[in-house]
């Protein structure tokens, strides 16, 4: 398994407060991983660091095998270089239909002049057909994306990072609002996209995590408390501590 | 997929065209030049000048209503545009005029006379002779055309670079825009801008070599490439922000940093929009002009551009009919009411002139449209059927947020 993604000594604090404190993080391709941790543990601002939407105070983030560095990278050129982001509220654009969604987050060439000319390609279409059947949303295609219920509006988001074509997957909390069939469905979905790639999950249902079965990191206040399987870090007397404690 | 021409994938640019040639049609026939003279020169004239209006209104739709940029200098663009034709015009001119008196000298002019003496009479008015350096290409038309694009183009391509790459967006933006336009007036006001103050250039309904032709054919040929150009702009635009790139454009109006996560460059799209429509207000703005046969800086002040605001608002944003026919009703009932052409009303115990009351009209129409139908008069087409009943925008219509946020270059949680 071969690194992807490596953190070190990273460090950044908003007007004092440290919000993520000389945190050390790799993950590998193909990996699946589950980090878990409690409010303010700095859960979204690790995900915000590798996005390049918060510039860390001190440490580096390389990717890729060539190391490049995302710290000099715009959130644009960060996507495109296969980093996708599943927010926690469902952010879909809620004016377009579903379709118009994923065409959006097809896996294409970004520039302005390359999306004027762009035309409708049988392969693009074939995809979006899969992309809405794995999603549940084939029906859904013409409707406007503002009408979704909550759940469906995950299920977009899901979609549309999948159909990004990411190398690193970064999936805030995915389970929130959908049923225990649709939760069982998500991580059918998030397992199979860690069979190729790397998948970082941040989740706080235990179950859901049980279920992903794989190696989780546990962070409080901004660095890393604990790392290994499920039972390893549950039977920690410090997570214990910082979960029970509060 | 079957592959789809593009009018019958955008029905209502195939209406807009539909129309616009019909009305054109109608107007030819009714107009002076065709001895009918149902339709005054001066009124063809008014509608020539009101096509322009409309295509510079749709240029503002795809910046503000598509892309959610309210700028405030899209009409600083448009008086660019008519400055530059404006230079050729006046040169081309006065240098016949010039030429033709010198003819009677003993000694035939040079060339350096002629030009020295054009600038004595364009420049006269301010005091001065000498050509600014600005004037370099004013004798030639080809050039002083590419001046119309170029001027406003990179004009807009500068400050939208400085702007977007700064992330200034809403109304930081809108101000930074007005702050452009409000500069350019002042330094046109001054004499030494090389562009004759505050009395502007003038005489510009007269083209060069054509004197003998009347104004009413004159009048009738502006108003059918004011048209032409409405027509070709419309069917830019509704190509623009139809397929991917409208969607990108759209997302990037609605919730910009997502549009980011996804791997587009929201500031090139920016930048594109506001380049593209700055040229396109410059071109309008170089059809506009010799049809009012004269400009001076005040068509350039930022109250211009708020009109242009309101025409769109009251038009309906995020559709280009609904702009374009928001600019054309607006700017024909202001004339209207302006020129004294509205009967006063005696309430008895006070007379209301029109004259002075359009403005509070208007003032409260835009405040009416804004809070009771966000979309506008283009919203009435909803009514016929056929449209999706979803608005095309979930949530705030307010007039001062490009983007759906909640907090200020902040990203919703």
């Amino acid at each position: 398994m071969k690194t992807l993604l490596e953190m070190s000594g990273v460090s950044v604090s908003f007007d004092g407060f440290k919000a993520i404190n000389n945190l050390s993080f790799r993950i590998g391709e193909p990996e699946l991983r589950a980090i878990i941790g409690p409010n303010g543990a700095g859960k979204t601002t690790f995900m915000d660091i590798i996005t390049g939407k918060t510039r860390p105070d001190s440490g580096t983030v390389v990717y890729g095998e060539k190391s490049i560095s995302l710290l000099k990278m715009s959130e644009s050129e960060i996507a495109t270089v296969g980093v996708g982001r599943k927010f926690q509220k469902p952010t879909v654009f809620e004016a377009q239909t579903v379709r118009e969604n994923l065409a959006m987050a097809l896996k294409n060439k970004r520039g302005p002049f390359d999306v004027l000319l762009y035309r409708k390609t049988q392969a693009g279409a074939r995809r979006i057909g899969e992309l809405a059947e794995t999603i549940g949303l084939t029906d859904a295609l013409p409707r406007i994306a503002g009408e979704l219920s909550h759940g469906q509006k995950q299920w977009l988001e899901i979609g549309m990072l999948l159909a990004q074509d990411p190398r690193l997957l970064l999936v805030d909390e995915p389970a929130a609002g959908m049923t225990p069939a649709e939760r069982e469905h998500t991580t059918d979905l998030l397992k199979r996209a860690a069979q190729k790639h790397a998948v970082v999950v941040v989740e706080h249902d235990m179950e859901f995590i049980r279920r992903l079965d794989c190696r989780v990191t546990v962070l409080c206040e901004g660095s890393v408390l604990a790392e290994g399987s499920l039972d390893h870090v549950t039977s920690n007397p410090e997570v214990i501590e910082v979960y029970l404690g509060r | 997929m079957k592959p789809q021409s593009f009018l019958s994938q955008n029905r209502s640019a195939l209406w807009f065209l539909l129309s616009l040639t019909v009305f054109a049609l109608i107007v030819t026939v009714l107009s002076d030049a065709m001895g009918n003279g149902m339709i005054s020169t001066s009124f063809v004239k008014t509608l020539g000048k009101t096509l322009c209006l409309m295509l510079v209104a749709i240029a503002m739709d795809v910046v503000w209503g598509y892309t959610g940029i309210l700028s405030l200098g899209h009409m600083a663009f448009f008086g660019l545009g008519g400055y530059m034709i404006g230079m050729w015009l006046m040169y081309a001119r006065t240098e016949i005029i010039v030429t033709e008196s010198l003819r009677a000298a003993a000694i035939p002019p040079t060339p350096q006379e002629i030009h020295d003496s054009v600038g004595t009479q364009i420049f006269g008015v301010v005091g001065s002779s000498e050509f600014p350096a600005i004037w370099l290409f004013a004798h030639s038309f080809w050039l002083q055309i590419a001046m119309v694009v170029l001027v406003p183009g990179v004009l807009a391509l500068v400050f939208g670079w400085l702007a977007f790459r700064s992330r200034v967006t809403g109304v930081y933006l809108s101000i930074l825009t007005q702050a452009m336009t409000l500069a350019l007036s002042l330094y046109l006001f001054q004499n030494e801008a090389g562009l004759r103050g505050n009395n502007g250039l003038s005489g510009l309904q007269n083209l060069p070599g054509l004197e003998d032709l009347p104004q009413a054919t004159l009048s009738l040929a502006f108003f059918w490439a004011s048209a032409v150009a409405l027509g070709a702009g419309y069917v830019l635009f509704a190509w623009v922000v139809s397929g991917k790139m409208g969607s990108v454009i759209r997302g990037i109006r609605d919730n910009e940093s997502r549009v980011r996560f996804l791997g587009y460059h929201v500031e090139s799209y920016k930048l594109f929009v506001f380049t593209l429509t700055g040229i396109v207000a410059g071109i309008a703005g170089a059809l506009y002009y010799p049809q009012a046969g004269i400009i001076n800086p005040n068509e350039v002040a930022p109250i211009a551009s708020i009109y242009l605001a309101v025409w769109v608002a009251i038009g309906g944003r995020g559709r280009l009919y609904g702009a374009a026919l928001g600019a054309a009703l607006v700017s024909l009932l202001s004339s209207w009411f302006t020129s004294g052409g509205a009967p006063d009303i005696p309430l008895g115990f006070y007379t209301l002139h029109w004259t002075d009351w359009w403005l509070v009209l208007l003032g409260v129409s835009f405040v009416a449209v804004t809070l009771l139908a966000p979309k506008g008069i283009g919203g009435l087409f909803d009514l016929l059927g056929h449209r999706h009943p979803v608005p095309e925008r979930v949530g705030d219509f307010g007039p001062d947020k490009g983007a759906r946020r909640t907090v200020e270059g902040e990203e919703e949680r």
